[in-house]
Formats: C-alpha cells, sequence, structure tokens
C-alpha cells in the first residue's frame, strides 16, 4: 500500500563526500521491504518531479535513505534538518523479494554486489536475509567509501575500489574473481556496465541473478511510461518489449532485462 | 451550484479532467484520487497495434516544467478495450480515449474499433511532438489537419475533440479549421517541442533529443492560445497547459475554455485533480458564482 504523505525528518547526515544519509519519520515504513524506493518531492515549485531513491534501512515508523547529491533536487533535500516536513511516496516498486523466483533456504548462499550509489538498498537486503551473505561492495576510492561498518554487520564483506585504495582495485567483480566468492543467488544494483557484467557473470555460471535498475521517473506509481527499459520478451503489461522500472521493479530477474 | 459542463452533448459532473498521457488510464491513480469525482478521465493515446515508444531517457525535468518523450507506448487498441476501458467503466466519469496513429487508416481503424465501446468522446492526437509519422505531421499542415478532421467525423461514432499543438504560427486558424471540418471541440496545448543539453556530457538529455515541454513553465502560452482559439471558434474549447491548481483552471475557464484538463502536475501530486475541483467550487461559493458557466469566457 503506498502512502504519499508530509513526513518528518529525523535526522540528515553527510556520511562522506556528496553522500547523505536521511532517517524520515513516515507511514510508508509499515510496509516497506528491500529493494523497494521512495519518491521524494522537492520543496521547489520550480522543481516538478519527485526523486525516486533507493529505501537503505527499515525501521518501525522509519525509513532511511542513502543517497547522492547529482544536482538540484538532491542539493536540496540534503538541507533538509530534523524535524522539517518532507513529501513522500512509498514504498515504491516490487523490491527484492517479490522478484525472487526461488526459494532462499538458510543454506543458499547469497552474493550481494553494490556499486556506487547502488549500494545502500543492499544493507536492508542483507539484513532481511535469512542464509549465508556476502556482500562486495564498489567505491570510488578509500576516502569515498560509505556504510561499509553497517554492511560488515550484516555479511561477509568485500570492498572493491576504482583505485585500489582499499579492498580489491576494480569492480565488484573483480572483487568477487579475486575472492572466488561462489553464490547461489546474486543481487546486484550500480551503475549499467556493472549490471551488464553480472548478468553475463551470472549466465556464464549458472547463477540466478536480479538486478536493480535505475531510469529518470516522472511519475513514480507506473502511468507514464517514462522510466522503461528493455525486456528480453513481449512484457504481458505494455505488449511490447518494454517494463515500467517503477512499477514491474525496479528489480528484474537478469534473463528477462535487456541491458 | 452547478459545476457541470457540456461538450458536444456530453455532459460533465464538473470541467476537470485529465491530459492525456499523464494519468495511464486512470489504474495506478485511483489509489489515490477517486475517479468518480472527476469530470472525465482523457486516456493515454492508444493506436492499432502496440507501440514500443522512444529509447530513455524518456523525461527530463526543467525549470518549473519538465519534457517528455515517451513516443506514444502503448499496448494497442485490442489490449485497451478489454483492460483499460473494462476498468474505467467501474466509475462514474466520462471516458475521452485518446487516439493516435502513423497515417490516417490507422487513426481510422482505431475510430472504428471504439464504435462500440463505453468510451463517451474521441481525442485525436495530432500534435505530439514525439514520433516520427503521424501526430504532429497532421496537426501543423492546416489541409492534413481538415482532411483528418473530415475523415474521423465520416467514421466515428462518438463526439470528436481534435486535440491541437502549440507548435504552430496560427493557432486560431487551426481551431478553425478544426471546427469548418466538423469537429465536434477542440482541446489545447499539446506539449510545446524543446531541448536540454547536459553541459557536463555535452550530450542531449533526451534519447530522443527533443520532447515536449509540459509543467507551469508553459501555462501562459495555453492561456494566450486558448484565449485565441476561444475567440476563433464557437465549438468547446478544453483547455490545457500548466495546470497545478484551481486559479490556473480558472484562467483557462475565464481564457474562454468550457473544460480544463491537469497534466503534469499529477507527477507532482497525484491528488491534484481533486483539489482543483474542490477549489473551483470554492472560488464559485466565495464569488457567488451559480454556474460555472457564468464565468466561461468572462475575461476583458
Amino acid at each position: 500500500m503506498k502512502i504519499r504523505e508530509t513526513a518528518s525528518v529525523i535526522s540528515q547526515e553527510c556520511l562522506c563526500d556528496g553522500i547523505y544519509s536521511m532517517v524520515i519519520a513516515t507511514k510508508a515504513a509499515e510496509s516497506a521491504q528491500a529493494g523497494q524506493f521512495v519518491m521524494i518531492y522537492p520543496g521547489s515549485a520550480a522543481r516538478l518531479l519527485p526523486r525516486p531513491i533507493s529505501i537503505c534501512e527499515i525501521s518501525p515508523g522509519a525509513v532511511r535513505i542513502v543517497y547522492r547529491i547529482a544536482g538540484a533536487g538532491t542539493e536540496e533535500m540534503s538541507h533538509l534538518r530534523a524535524g522539517d516536513p518532507v513529501e513522500i511516496l512509498g514504498p515504491n516498486g516490487n523490491g527484492f523479494f517479490a522478484a525472487v523466483r526461488e526459494d532462499i533456504r538458510p543454506d543458499t548462499k547469497a552474493l550481494l554486489l553494490g556499486g556506487g550509489i547502488g549500494i545502500p538498498p543492499m544493507l536492508e537486503l542483507a539484513k532481511s536475509l535469512e542464509c549465508d551473505v556476502a556482500i562486495a561492495a564498489g567505491y570510488r576510492s578509500a576516502d569515498e567509501m560509505f556504510l561499509t561498518r553497517e554492511l560488515l554487520a550484516a555479511g561477509r564483506l568485500y570492498v572493491a575500489t576504482d583505485d585500489g585504495s582499499a579492498g580489491t582495485r576494480g569492480t565488484v567483480m573483480d572483487a568477487v574473481r579475486e575472492n572466488g566468492i561462489d553464490a547461489d543467488i546474486i543481487f546486484a544494483c550500480g551503475p549499467r556496465p556493472m549490471l551488464v557484467a553480472v548478468k553475463s557473470y551470472a549466465a556464464k555460471k549458472g547463477i540466478s541473478a536480479y538486478l536493480s535498475m535505475e531510469e529518470r521517473m516522472a511519475c513514480g506509481i507506473g502511468a507514464c511510461l517514462g522510466c522503461v527499459c528493455a525486456s528480453a520478451g513481449i512484457d504481458d503489461h505494455s505488449k511490447v518489449k518494454n517494463k515500467r522500472v517503477c512499477a514491474d521493479g525496479p528489480v528484474f530477474p537478469a534473463s528477462e532485462v535487456e541491458l | 451550484m452547478d459545476m457541470s459542463v457540456n461538450i458536444a452533448g456530453v455532459r460533465l459532473k464538473n470541467p476537470v479532467m485529465t491530459a492525456s498521457g499523464t494519468f495511464g488510464s486512470g489504474m495506478e491513480y485511483s489509489e489515490f484520487v477517486d475517479l468518480n469525482k472527476l469530470g472525465a478521465v482523457v486516456t493515454k493515446g492508444v493506436s492499432l497495434e502496440p507501440w514500443p515508444g522512444n529509447p530513455t531517457p524518456r523525461v527530463a525535468e526543467t525549470y518549473g516544467g519538465m519534457l517528455n518523450a515517451i513516443g506514444l507506448q502503448n499496448p494497442g487498441i485490442d489490449t485497451f478495450i478489454e483492460r483499460d476501458l473494462k476498468f474505467l467503466s467501474g466509475f462514474d466519469t466520462k471516458v475521452i480515449v485518446n487516439v493516435c496513429g502513423k497515417t490516417v487508416s490507422e487513426y481510422l481503424g482505431v475510430v472504428e474499433r471504439l464504435a462500440d465501446t463505453d468510451a463517451d468522446m474521441l481525442e485525436i492526437n495530432v500534435s505530439c511532438p514525439n514520433v516520427k509519422e503521424g501526430a504532429i505531421a497532421f496537426g501543423q499542415d492546416p489541409k492534413a489537419l481538415a482532411d483528418i478532421t473530415e475523415q474521423i467525423k465520416k467514421k466515428a461514432r462518438q463526439p470528436v475533440i481534435m486535440k491541437l499543438s502549440p507548435n504552430v504560427t496560427d493557432i486560431a486558424l487551426m481551431a478553425k479549421v478544426c471546427e469548418d471540418s466538423g469537429a465536434d471541440a477542440v482541446s489545447l496545448i499539446n506539449t510545446i517541442t524543446g531541448m536540454k543539453i547536459d553541459v557536463r556530457t555535452r550530450k542531449f538529455v533526451l534519447a530522443n533529443r527533443t520532447g515536449g515541454l509540459s509543467g507551469p513553465a508553459i501555462k501562459p502560452v495555453a492561456v494566450r492560445m486558448v484565449y485565441q482559439a476561444a475567440s476563433a471558434v464557437s465549438i468547446p474549447v478544453i483547455g490545457m497547459g500548466g495546470i497545478t491548481c484551481a486559479e490556473d483552471a480558472l484562467e483557462f475557464i475565464m481564457a474562454g475554455a468550457s473544460a480544463v484538463a491537469v497534466g503534469a502536475a499529477n507527477f507532482t501530486d497525484p491528488y491534484v485533480t481533486e483539489k482543483v475541483i474542490d477549489g473551483i467550487g470554492e472560488y464559485m461559493k466565495s464569488n457567488g458564482i451559480k454556474d460555472i458557466k457564468e464565468i466561461t469566457g468572462c475575461v476583458s
């Protein structure tokens, strides 16, 4: 059940350069699941469109989002302080568990891959999974790392950095190979080249993989068809090879989307 | 207090409808809005066959507005009738089906398929700026506009609204052409063709390069065009373009619009249509207006 409300900011902090964490008291928390997202509406009337932000953590009565300042809208968001009102719609999208087609048993080895601002949704997922959890998180560099403490507490954490200043030099896939991490199921969120690499790795290894996709959105509820992604087959809703990232996703089986 | 309006013999309980393409077929928004309260739901454009639309990015925000280049993605008329129209028939509101096509015969095909359905009216999209063939090609050429209007009128069982493009030199002429060719009403404006460039990457923000500008940024242009069109024709004019509140809607009504449509504002606030309706009611009450038609075109 999606809630649109004037919610209230509980806290806001800068985690590292350009990355912010905001906890929001909202009824949307009641039904929220790992991998879903919320829409945050800018206060400025000059900015029409809500910003889709993945949910990083869910607690009773509150959601935490961790986001990167990517433009004026997220810049404005970063100035919100404890007690400030914030217009919110959520939870949106399917989330990881609604997308998964197989059973996750206690002995299932789940591999969670997060690249950059694709890392935050992996935290709630790691906390929610009741199985063996390995997480590979890819950052730009050692001084731009965030959420590592929380991720360490939620699973075995492997780090990759673009410049090699922490963990494996390279991408999360380099970290997976270097550490020989095996998996029964993969969840991934990150930049498109990373998702392409994950999809091909999973296909080669015969591991089922679920990708959380990102696209520019307008309505965020499946009406405007602004945020579609290409699908492998004809989609039942659209009747063409397109799926709505906001409503049918954002999490899709890797085999069902074309990257 | 009477908020009802009559468009080509179809009575709308109030003058507020949704703008095509911003509201789907109402299914998703029905979680927020009581569709029974709307004057009409105008559906997203539907074509004969399913259309895949344009590559992404399809949307971009601009100052006080947004660009879109969805490219009329839709599931085709068969699915639309079975699923979308069926859904809408469960509500006490009027259903206006937006029709698009690449050729006149494709438009006619959709119009014929709708003949025996519950659709109350047809809105003919001759103004979408985001597809290579059809749509705006008909809406920018008076001869082509006259031809398609006449042909559709011959086949249509429901009243026909021609949706006009603002990307023309003389909007009054285009409205007059529609009236002279038998249209029952005109609606305007569709989006204004625009472009956004990312200066960091030096690339077009939209995959389609150009897109249609909507939102509050275009409202003064829309009000002016509605005024010009309404002054030129005697058929009803449906006004839209940047409406976000009752005051905006009243501007269009005073400019001569018999009804109005709310578009991009649905993205900013899913409840906006109901707020606009309530706000118009409050304005009428506080200004002693008994019938909304008292103020249609009242600007001086």
